[in-house]
């Protein structure tokens, strides 16, 4: 117990003096590694602690972006604002695709999901003269203190440090118990007179709100929105993330993301085949790491700790 | 306290349920028993609200219950266990009964507090009652086949029902397991004064620990009545039992 605090002191520590140290690209990866990550721990929060089949997560990142970044540039209203808006968008549309959804379960539940979030997908990316079409939208203004690397850099730290603290309070928390136990047995659950259909909606929104705020911060970061954030296949990149790290483990889906987003940094600059190697990458996951790095991890120093006290 | 009236499940034209009856009174352990595919885990699931029966009443406590949403059931006092083990495989053995007292209290909705403060006591006193104490912070899905069984009643007495429905509580049991299991349950009624409901295929414990037993062929109910009359009765002899009398 004391172990991980220290860990976590010490990882908290290096990404606070980080933007000291190294060159400016490294602290615009990190940050995208941050909100990333916080995207992939969202999703993990309905797929992995809820076992709800949440297979277009993509759609509430890029509609968090969406909504902060018209917000800012079609209206004249303050940044704090807009930094709100994206979230709740994305809340109301997960509400939304949520309700219709639930009628479904699993496999089905997925499926829809990811036609109702191609279509979503679909009117953002022809409604040139709301959305900026395919283009997307750039050059977004943010406020000067965080407008440059490290200013964003310290915002994005903030955000995901608290948003990663809500959710780790709210997986061991009764209500995260309850989730894990529809996950494992909604008959069961049903029948200890729990409503299970109240309690995944609300997963729905809090996974919906954090992928939201991740997609805030890709504004503040990025200062661009554009469609491929809410492509069906960067929902499936986020899942490999959560797949590859842990699906079950709360910091397993951050790991993934470190990972991926490194790996298509440095790769997809060398190569434009970085989805092959994305598909690679779930195939060795799928074979030789079903319980994800994070298991891996753990399992090596449980070891170890082990072979200390023998 | 609980009443079944003329009950009928109809799926596409087989009639898994056709017409039961059933009684039970406060304090009592009643048995229902029947042949396989005889209606009575359909039965169950129709009480608690898991499948829609086509016709007829159930109620509980002088209360239509009928057609009502399982959890709703539940809260009005029903609590069961299931013929197949139906625990929470990835959370622990402390954890499981937990859960069933989070829903107890409505505190299923708190995000922001930690849930290893809640209920300590209490899911400690349930695991202890059961002689499940030791094994707490196992893996459920670690436990023997037999203890898993034993988790599920205590998950399910952890809602502090009025009546405890078991589904074949004693199926896949090994006969010392099986022992352990029907002592346990004539102290929760003995000593706690729980109503039981419960079916079960072992004739042996069913006229040993039911004070009650209702023979169920085809869905339909035969007879309700003591152990003795229903030993003796012709067609229950007829359809189920052979020649024991």
């Amino acid at each position: 117990m004391v172990k991980k605090s220290i860990i976590l002191i010490t990882i908290f520590t290096v990404l606070i003096v980080l933007p000291l140290i190294v060159p400016r690209f490294y602290v615009y990866l990190t940050s995208i590694i941050l909100l990333t990550g916080l995207l992939a721990t969202s999703l993990n929060i309905a797929i992995g602690y809820c076992g709800i089949y949440q297979f277009h997560h993509a759609i509430f990142y890029g509609l968090g972006g969406y909504g902060t970044a018209l917000v800012i540039t079609k209206t004249n209203l303050p940044y704090y604002i807009a930094f709100i808006v994206g979230p709740i968008v994305a809340v109301l549309f997960s509400l939304i695709i949520g309700l219709i959804c639930m009628r479904l379960t699993k496999l089905y539940f997925g499926m829809l999901q990811i036609s109702l979030g191609s279509l979503i997908w679909a009117v953002v990316y022809r409604w040139y003269s709301f959305t900026g079409g395919d283009d997307g939208i750039h050059g977004i203004p943010v406020p000067d203190f965080i407008a440059d690397a490290k200013g964003n850099y310290y915002f994005t730290l903030f955000v995901v440090s608290i948003s990663i603290f809500i959710l780790y309070r709210i997986i061991n928390s009764p209500f995260g118990k309850t989730i894990q136990g529809i996950r494992d047995n909604p008959i069961r659950t049903v029948s200890l007179g729990i409503n299970i259909n109240v309690h995944k909606l609300i997963v729905l929104l809090i996974a919906g709100f954090f992928g939201g705020v991740a997609g805030m911060l890709f504004v503040v970061v990025d200062n661009a929105v554009f469609p491929d954030m809410m492509f069906w296949t960067y929902s499936l990149e986020i899942l490999i993330m959560v797949l590859l790290g842990g699906m079950y483990t709360f910091w397993g889906p951050f790991i993934g993301a470190i990972i991926i987003v490194t790996l298509r940094t440095y790769l997809g600059s060398i190569t434009q085949y970085w989805p092959m190697i994305l598909g690679l990458i779930l195939i060795f996951v799928i074979f030789f790491l079903p319980q994800g790095i994070y298991a891996l991890i753990e399992n090596f120093v449980k070891g170890k700790a082990h072979n200390a006290d023998s | 306290m609980l009443t079944v009236k003329d009950l009928y499940r109809d799926f596409k034209g087989f009639m898994a349920v056709n017409g039961a009856n059933l009684e039970v009174t406060k304090g009592e352990i009643v048995a229902v028993i029947g042949p396989n595919g005889a209606g009575k885990t359909t039965l169950f699931n129709l009480i608690t609200g898991h499948l829609k029966p086509t016709a007829g009443i159930v109620q509980f406590k002088g209360e239509d219950i009928t057609g009502l949403a399982p959890y709703k059931i539940c809260r009005k006092g029903i609590s069961r266990s299931f013929q197949i083990v139906n625990i929470f495989s990835k959370l622990t053995v402390f954890e499981n009964v937990q859960l069933a007292l989070f829903s107890k209290y409505s505190k299923t909705f708190r995000m922001f507090s930690k849930a290893s403060k809640y209920f300590i006591d209490e899911t400690n006193s349930i695991l202890e009652k059961l002689g499940l104490l030791e094994k707490k912070d196992l893996n459920s899905e670690l436990l023997s086949h037999g203890d898993q069984k034993v988790l599920e009643i205590a998950i399910a007495l952890a809602s502090s029902p009025d009546l405890l429905i078991l589904d074949e509580p004693t199926a896949g049991m090994a006969p010392r397991e099986t022992e352990r299991c029907i002592e346990l349950i004539k102290k929760l009624s003995k000593e706690y004064g729980l109503t039981i409901l419960f079916c079960e295929h072992d004739m042996k414990i069913v006229f040993n620990i039911a004070d009650r037993i209702m023979v169920m062929v085809r869905g339909t109910t035969i007879i309700q009545g003591r152990p003795e009359e229903v030993r003796c009765n012709e067609l229950v002899q007829k359809a189920y039992l052979g020649d024991i009398c």
